[in-house]
């Protein structure tokens, strides 16, 4: 019960932080110089978005989550079977950033949970 | 150049960093947690002497480090590149962190998690070959 919480919490909290980011990042638009400067500025922006806070909250629960998981589990189980957010972030980054995705894109994200199903089986 | 492939010059060697330094960063963590114990049997009251071993320890801020430059990477990716692009393509890194569970943590990988990998990769190839960006330029995938 305490393994499928702590899976809940890293799955779904960390999914719907990483779609925030995502979101105050694209409204900073694309980064095109890479020096250490520009990426500062870029960092202190994100700084200032709503979002990205709400980001770091919500990858802050699923991150402790994590460790609480990694104390008491395989490092090789906890991984895969945390791909869960795969499906969640197809859906989500459709529903909440307006991404298209494509049909091909949805062929590979079945094919993907496909193999995470099997290395979840071989844990059990 | 195509708009397309020169996203992919700057996307693809982003990607290939942050699949190596994400599963370190795992890893780390993973050593860091399994010395404090398991936390399952943890009260509320335990929380603080818990914290402080696991502040502790050197492994887990090696293992921060590692995710912090993970997580700059990945922020850098998604200013241009679809959020549903960038997450199944670094699952390649389900390939790093079996090795390195299996290498640094002795961990016993059977051969239908390798098998499971594999799949994962195959996905990934798919999803590769799909447009970095939906929402900006008119490609289609």
């Amino acid at each position: 019960m305490l393994e499928a919480a702590l899976f809940f919490f890293i799955v779904v909290a960390g999914t719907a932080g990483e779609l925030c980011v995502s979101r105050a990042m694209k409204s900073i638009g694309e980064v095109h110089d890479f020096s250490p400067k520009s990426i500062l500025s870029f960092g202190l922006q994100s700084l200032r978005l709503p979002w990205m806070w709400l980001g770091i909250a919500l990858m802050s629960v699923g991150f402790f989550s994590l460790l609480a998981i990694l104390s008491f589990q395989e490092v090789s189980f906890v991984v895969p079977v945390s791909a869960l957010s795969y499906a969640a972030g197809a859906f989500g980054a459709k529903a909440f950033l307006g991404e298209r995705v494509s049909r091909n894109r949805w062929i590979g994200i079945a094919v993907v949970c496909l193999g995470v199903t099997m290395v979840w089986w071989s844990s059990r | 150049m195509t708009h397309t492939r020169r996203l992919q010059l700057k996307t693809i060697p982003l990607i290939l960093i942050s699949i190596i330094l994400g599963p370190l960063g795992n890893v780390f963590l993973g050593k860091a947690m399994k010395r404090v114990g398991s936390l399952t049997s943890a009260r509320i009251l335990d929380l603080v002497p818990v914290a402080s071993r696991v502040l502790g320890s050197g492994y887990i801020w090696l293992g921060i480090a590692c995710l912090l430059a993970f997580f700059i990477i990945h922020m850098l990716l998604l200013t241009w590149a679809d959020y549903s692009y960038v997450q199944p393509a670094t699952s390649l890194s389900y390939l790093s962190i079996t090795m390195l569970s299996s290498l640094v943590l002795g961990e016993a990988i059977s051969p239908l998690r390798w098998l499971g990998v594999i799949v994962i990769c195959l996905g990934v190839f798919v999803v590769g070959r799909t447009s970095p960006s939906t929402t900006g330029a008119p490609e289609r995938a």
